[in-house]
């Protein structure tokens, strides 16, 4: 029950465009027809999924505080903490690699339509994000922090889909010259965010 | 010594600029507006708008991106020849958690308050797509010097953009500007209401929206058409 929980308030309350903006870059940048922003959805949804256990565990049992008590007494007192970031960084870029590898090998239908936006991911705000949340709120157990990742993902793709499937149909709308492309997009994910909102108050 | 660090890479460009050429001067004000990261380039909306909600952190955010952008610039140039094209991506992403890192513990040393505010949004620098997005276009191809101002010039069009956004939001959403109240005391008595909506995250999306929309109406050769 408690892993629901954690799914739908990752997925809804606080989801990762409209609650924190993050991954707004790729966001505005691929959401011009819905078919290519699916398609880096469900890349995103799988690198989140697998990337933020495997920082989990680095974070429990490397960096923090005394996390390394399981090698030798003598380590307890060690933290790490300081080079999460460049811990969690490394090990996202080279799960990306190592994704696109993968697929490359053994799906390669997948690869190909998926193309450029794999490497991209690399440098997609939403996943370091996903991970320093996860560190930031201390989930209990890997369990927990998984089905974080794998929630935020959902609302990832949730969002950029249907922000995409807008575009497609605002372009038969009359937009004020300098308001197009860029500045209505802003709008509409502004607006959208307010309709997110109303989830605020949901508790579970 | 946070503000010390903040300053440098300002003073090098008000010193420099007499002695430099209008090339390498235009690398600077260029991003302030023709090609502003966050307007033009579409570049680092994330951080952007979730630290936007007051002055005072957005302030402190723009100068560790100016620094970050900086210095992440200055490195890949000096050592683009000997970077292993396969493996790039990984190499800068090193170079900029490595300062970042620097800029976390400095932020947590001098402005605590603030760095507890800006949260993982300082981490989230690394992602900065203004920081990647100029590694890869500019400090991959040009020599240091340049790629430097390139990086002071995109940081501060960056930060230029998130001052003004929370300018508005913290007028309109507490009717104060770095914490000094702005709006007299008697308007409240008439009935005057701090607008709650501003300080809530889709107001940035917004007002960022209504600046590409003034922005572009001055400047109407970035109009897009599609």
């Amino acid at each position: 029950m408690e892993h629901v929980n954690i799914f739908i308030k990752a997925v809804f309350i606080e989801n990762m465009i409209f609650a924190y903006f993050l991954g707004m870059c790729s966001y505005l940048a691929i959401s011009k027809t819905v078919k290519s922003a699916v398609g880096l959805g469900f890349a995103v949804i799988f690198v989140l999924g697998v990337s933020v256990p495997v920082c989990y565990l680095l974070e429990n049992y490397l960096l923090k505080a005394g996390a390394m008590a399981w090698i030798s007494p003598g380590l307890a007192t060690v933290d790490l903490s300081f080079l999460s970031f460049i811990m969690f960084i490394a090990t996202i870029a080279s799960i990306v690699q190592l994704v696109e590898m993968v697929i490359e090998k053994f799906v390669p239908a997948l690869y190909t339509s998926l193309g450029i936006f794999l490497p991209l991911i690399a440098v997609n705000c939403s996943i370091l994000g996903g991970a320093l949340f996860m560190q930031e709120r201390e989930y209990s157990t890997i369990g927990q922090a998984s089905v974080f990742g794998f929630g935020s993902g959902v609302g990832w793709f949730l969002a950029i889909v249907a922000i995409a499937a807008i575009r497609e149909k605002i372009r038969y709308s009359n937009v004020p010259a300098p308001l197009r492309g860029l500045g209505i997009t802003f709008i509409i994910t502004g607006l959208m965010g307010i309709a997110f909102m109303s989830f605020m108050g949901v508790t579970i | 010594m946070s503000t010390e660090t903040v300053k440098a890479p300002v003073k090098v460009k008000v010193s420099g600029e007499r002695l430099f050429s209008p090339k390498n001067k235009k690398l600077v004000t260029d991003p302030l507006n023709d090609s502003n990261p966050i307007t033009v380039q579409v570049l680092g909306i994330c951080s952007a708008l979730a630290v936007t909600t007051k002055m005072e952190p957005s302030i402190v955010m723009a100068m560790a991106v100016v620094v970050v952008c900086a210095f992440s610039n200055l490195v890949i140039s000096i050592i683009r020849n000997i970077i292993p094209n396969r493996i790039r991506i990984i190499v800068q992403l090193t170079v900029v958690a490595s300062l970042v890192i620097l800029v976390d513990q400095v932020l947590k040393a001098y402005v605590y308050d603030v760095s507890k505010q800006l949260s993982v949004f300082v981490g989230l620098i690394i992602t900065n797509c203004i920081i990647m997005g100029r590694l890869e276009a500019f400090a991959m191809g040009n020599k240091p010097w340049p790629a430097f101002l390139d990086g002071v010039g995109n940081g501060i069009g960056y930060g230029l953009i998130l001052v003004l956004v929370s300018a508005v939001r913290e007028l309109l959403g507490s009717g104060e500007l770095m914490g000094f109240r702005i709006v007299p005391d008697s308007f409240y008595k008439l009935g005057y209401f701090n607008n709650g909506l501003a300080i809530l995250p889709p107001m940035a999306l917004i007002v960022v929206g209504v600046f590409i929309w003034i922005q572009r109406t001055k400047n109407p050769k970035l109009v897009e058409n599609n």
